[in-house]
């Protein structure tokens, strides 16, 4: 439970927010892309947007910007209402996942191209320019055109160009999508601790529940036009506050059960659950994630006891750092149950395809939502 | 859940729009308005103008005679009643021109100019125009003459709209005959064009054969000289003294014959070009899977070559028979008696000055043009969706007899071209064919003949300068703006159908229109007719689609997020404009300058009705020359055309590589 609290400390910002948003909707014609949004973000915060493609968050990232208006509601930031102010009068700077770097010019020349019309001595500009790729670990490509660099250096290019001009706002849209796996993770790392060290208040589109969960200080799960939940990582991971929050983000066992007196029937056994607020008889949709099904030891003999459930191991895959694992139970009739099993769990219980075991699930870990609606539910 | 929800009530909220919104939009303004000015007002005053007669209306006028004393009046009488009664003028003798008079003492037989006899007249209506001696009377007031002042009195015309010119055109044999001719000429030469050069394409794309380079040279030569040149030479070769004369067995280069054989000429390297690109894209997999399916040479050929190339053939066929339909040089120069449309709308309004006809001439050639361009525009559409990134290049492999056809086949087809240019070229330096044969300079010498002299060269020289330029300029930003702009949707679809709609407009339609709307006193424009400016404009104007569309090919390849970037860093468009685009698209940019001057240089069709004395163009003094008799010089006007073009075209490569090279270091890794 003492964990539970110190994941549950919400980041909620105490100062007034940096950038606020408002009942924002946005409309394509007869498609509602995003409807009544509103959002607010802290200075020097790190946000994620995070959503399946067609949730709405690049849509609310180009409203942002100012490249595609809202149809409804307002932005501000830092104070100043930018609901009707052109790209061009807002403050920020925007990394694409195409890089669009100019193809014509240096390396130097790109980072400088927003330094330069803006009557600041070359020296100057110069010097900036050294500063930022130093900032990026590319010193030594100045020169270069950005077709003779990697994918991963040009992002950081384009990075460099971005905060070159100091913005108030940095845009991220899924600038990580186009490289190759390692460079990924290795960027998303570089670029939260630049983040950092600026203190630039930063968005970020990504649909890559991994890289928001490693980078965003809190994260705006988006669906459908709507956010579902905003909240830090380990919120969103372990309070999911809909069934689709908790389907994104990690997986989920579900199970279809009805809901009485703080605890779910399945089959014969009955889970004691949070505490939901739900009334007596409810449909409710239990999920339980595969690392919350708890090894309890080899045998039925502990299946007495509240939330322990007796199972049969169906199938073990081993996937380096942990296996994962395949349960039936005549509780839980037809339904199967993954489980994923440490690998010191494996060896210590000598667990192996065909044994009857016994496993737990906590009742703190038992996630239940009311059926047919995927808002609300067991938010604790 | 994405319930179904309309967005609540209030304003939609727009950005308000910055000094770059403003800029962008009075750029597009300004092209856009120069597009209206140039194309759709004066194709609009043409069609107007096809349904504009002139004709005297009696009804209009009443006389009143008096006795000899001239005190006593005669009842009024309109002169409607007076021609009935005379059956003086018959209907079709009241028909007129915009200039026709019809002389009022016609209609009174007893007439005399000294006689003491007075006479009144007065219209019945707001507009009953009539001259009396040089002055231009029109009112329902009697004015009373005596008989010596009623002698200089003239009916003028008045106007109708209506079908009656289409009624005319359609009922005179001679005039709809063209229709017939032109349409013949055009088929027969798609047909043979086409035939040649798929041929020919063949050869360079799916056979091994030597010297390809070479005959890719040989076959772009006839884009750089103007479309009557050929007629020039089949004159020397087959004309009343040509030298291989007798393999004609009789028949006479004058007419269908001599426009056909030059049609294929002047439209082989553009049917080339689009065949041979299908022909390049096919699939070398195709040919594989159809050979170890055991399929027939013959077979695969007709499965999978002519399937493959179908859409390039269908656009090459629609191109070359509008290039022919609208080509006016030609048949001008060995059309002999053989009528076509272009023609007629030359005749019409050069010779009869009967533009309200030349007008209609102008509508139904029209018609041909734009079928040809909305079939051409839907089959390219089909055409670019059949390439794909993974398609293998089909790779011929050595056989050592089809190599060979092929080779003689491309090598006729050579001969062919390069012959006509050297039967020019042999033509502008002979001294005086047939009857001295020694070489000299003496047909340059272009001051000693009618044409313009050597003025003309130079200004041809000027209009294609300016033509590359100030349309390049112009057709690249316009594209620009079409394509990079955001919002202003509807603002961006006009000007995108005001861009494709020149390919359709032939350029004797376009040199007409202009001579409506131009050359009317009342064009805030008009001071530009008659001078370089008007020919410039008419010619960027008839060769802007072409322009645009490479310019806008180019503009897609442009990562679309460069604006963007450029705006969330604070720099004004115009500067991403200038240090990025611009440099990026050097390569097309240039493409399009050499093909608008190129084009300058040779067009003769919209520039015939538009050039003035001291505008006097190259390549209408072949033409004029040609027309005069000065065959010889007309021949060698027509070579310095080509030694320019050819030469414009060796600097353009030339300057590409070099330009390629300096600015443009980022494409090579």
């Amino acid at each position: 439970m003492s964990e539970l609290q110190a994941e549950g400390a919400v980041a909620t910002p105490a100062e007034p927010s940096y950038l606020k948003i408002e009942g924002l909707w946005k409309a394509f014609g007869d498609f509602i892309a995003l409807r009544e949004v509103s959002l607010d973000i802290a200075r020097g915060e790190f946000i994620c947007f995070l959503g399946p493609s067609g949730c709405g968050k690049t849509t609310l990232l180009r409203a942002i910007a100012g490249l595609d208006p809202q149809s409804r509601g307002t932005i501000r930031q830092g104070g100043r209402d930018i609901s009707e102010l052109p790209a061009s009068q807002r403050d920020y700077g925007i990394v694409f996942q195409s890089y669009a770097l100019f193809p014509n010019l240096t390396v130097e020349r790109n980072i400088a191209f927003g330094l330069e019309n803006t009557k600041r001595p070359k020296a100057e500009i110069a010097a900036r320019v050294r500063e930022l790729l130093a900032l990026v670990g590319l010193p030594d490509q100045a020169k270069k055109y950005p077709a003779q660099l990697s994918g991963g250096q040009q992002q950081r290019i384009a990075l460099a160009r971005a905060i070159a001009i100091n913005p108030g706002l940095l845009l991220l849209d899924e600038p990580l999508s186009a490289l190759d796996a390692k460079v990924r993770v290795h960027l998303r790392h570089e670029i939260k601790e630049l983040q950092r060290k600026l203190g630039v208040t930063t968005i970020m589109v990504t649909h890559d529940q991994e890289e928001a969960l490693s980078m965003a200080d809190r994260i705006v799960v988006m669906n459908h036009g709507v956010i579902e939940q905003i909240g830090t990582p380990t919120e969103i991971y372990r309070h999911p506050a809909t069934l689709f929050v908790a389907d994104f983000i990690g997986e989920t066992n579900r199970i279809a059960t009805t809901y009485s007196g703080g605890a779910v029937k399945l089959g014969d056994a009955t889970l004691q659950t949070r505490e939901t607020g739900l009334a007596d008889g409810a449909a409710v949709t239990v999920a339980v994630r595969p690392e919350d099904v708890l090894p309890h030891a080899i045998g039925h003999e502990a299946a007495t006891k509240p939330n322990h459930l007796p199972v049969r191991i169906v199938d073990m895959e081993f996937l380096g750092s942990y296996w994962r694992t395949h349960l039936a139970s005549a509780a839980l009739g037809g339904t199967p149950l993954v489980a994923n099993f440490s690998m010191n769990a494996v060896r210590r219980l000598g667990l192996s395809a065909g044994a009857e075991m016994t496993v737990e699930l906590p009742a703190e870990r038992v996630l239940v939502f009311p059926q047919g609606d995927t808002r609300g539910g067991a938010h604790g | 859940m994405a319930e179904a929800a309309a967005l609540p009530a209030g304003r939609t909220t727009r950005l308000k729009i910055d000094s770059d919104g403003w800029i962008k939009r009075a750029f597009m303004g300004v092209i856009a308005l120069y597009l209206v000015a140039a194309l759709a007002l004066p194709l609009y005053a043409m069609l107007s103008k096809s349904f504009v007669t002139y004709g005297f209306d009696l009804s209009r006028y009443e006389f009143q005679v008096s006795d000899e004393s001239g005190t006593v009046w005669g009842d009024p009488v309109t002169a409607a009643a007076l021609n009935e009664a005379l059956g003086k003028f018959a209907p079709e003798d009241l028909r007129s021109s915009s200039d026709g008079r019809l002389s009022a003492p016609d209609l009174f037989p007893d007439f005399s100019f000294r006689s003491p006899v007075k006479y009144r007249i007065r219209g019945t209506s707001d507009n009953a125009p009539y001259l009396v001696g040089l002055d231009l009377q029109n009112s329902t007031e009697w004015r009373e003459l005596d008989s010596n002042t009623f002698r200089r009195v003239n009916l003028r015309p008045v106007t109708t709209t209506g079908l009656q010119n289409y009624q005319e055109y359609f009922s005179n044999p001679v005039l709809f005959s063209s229709i017939e001719n032109s349409l013949f000429i055009a088929s027969v030469s798609t047909v043979l064009t086409v035939l040649f050069a798929f041929g020919f394409a063949y050869a360079i794309n799916r056979s091994c054969m030597p010297f390809k380079g070479a005959f890719r040279l040989i076959a772009m030569m006839p884009i750089l000289v103007p479309s009557l040149l050929p007629g020039i030479a089949l004159i020397y070769m087959f004309g009343n003294q040509g030298f291989l004369k007798g393999l004609l067995f009789g028949q006479t280069i004058y007419g269908p014959l001599g426009i056909v054989i030059g049609s294929v000429f002047f439209t082989f390297p553009h049917a080339l070009i689009i065949i041979s690109t299908a022909l390049s894209i096919s699939d070398q997999r195709q040919y594989e899977a159809a050979e170890s399916l055991r399929a027939s040479k013959w077979r695969t050929f007709w499965t999978v070559t002519i399937p493959g190339a179908r859409y390039g053939l269908i656009s090459a066929a629609f191109v070359t028979f509008t290039l022919v339909i609208t080509d006016f040089g030609l048949p001008k120069v060995i059309g002999g008696q053989y009528n076509v449309l272009a023609i007629d709308i030359y005749k019409q309004v050069i010779g009869q000055q009967n533009f309200e006809m030349g007008a209609v001439v102008s509508v139904v050639l029209l018609i041909p043009a734009i079928v040809a361009f909305i079939v051409d525009r839907q089959v390219q559409k089909k055409q670019v969706s059949l390439l794909s990134a993974r398609s293998v290049p089909y790779q011929p492999k050595p056989n050592r007899r089809f190599d060979m056809t092929m080779l003689a086949w491309c090598a006729t087809m050579g001969v062919f071209i390069a012959g006509i240019i050297a039967v020019c070229q042999f033509a502008a330096l002979i001294n005086y064919w047939p009857y001295d044969l020694s070489f000299s300079l003496r047909n340059y010498d272009f001051n000693r003949m009618d044409g313009g002299g050597w003025a003309a060269y130079w200004n041809s020289l000027e209009l294609a300068a300016l033509t590359a330029v100030i349309g390049t300029a112009i057709i690249f930003t316009g594209a620009y703006m079409v394509e990079k702009i955001d919002g202003f949707k509807t603002g961006r679809a006009v000007f995108q159908f005001l861009a494709m709609l020149p390919m359709a407009i032939p350029g004797m339609v376009l040199g007409l229109a202009y001579i409506f709307f131009f050359n009317n006193p009342a064009n805030p424009f008009h001071f530009i007719y008659g001078t370089m400016a008007i020919l410039v404009v008419s010619t960027v104007t008839h060769f802007y689609t072409v322009g645009h569309l490479t310019a806008l090919t180019a503009l897609k390849q442009i990562d679309a997020e460069f604006e963007p970037v450029a705006t969330s860093l604070r720099q004004p468009f115009w500067r991403l404009f200038a240090r990025v685009t611009v440099p990026v698209c050097l390569p097309a940019i240039l493409d399009i300058s050499i093909y608008m001057f190129v084009n300058a240089m040779t067009t003769v069709s919209a520039v015939v009705f538009l050039y003035s004395t001291h505008t006097a163009l190259a390549s209408v003094a072949v033409l004029n020359m040609d027309d005069a008799g000065d065959i010889a010089p007309a021949a060698a006007m027509g070579m310095m055309i080509f030694y320019t073009n050819a030469t414009a075209r060796i600097l353009h490569a030339f300057a590409s590589r070099r330009i390629l090279s300096r600015t443009q270091a980022w494409r090579v890794r």
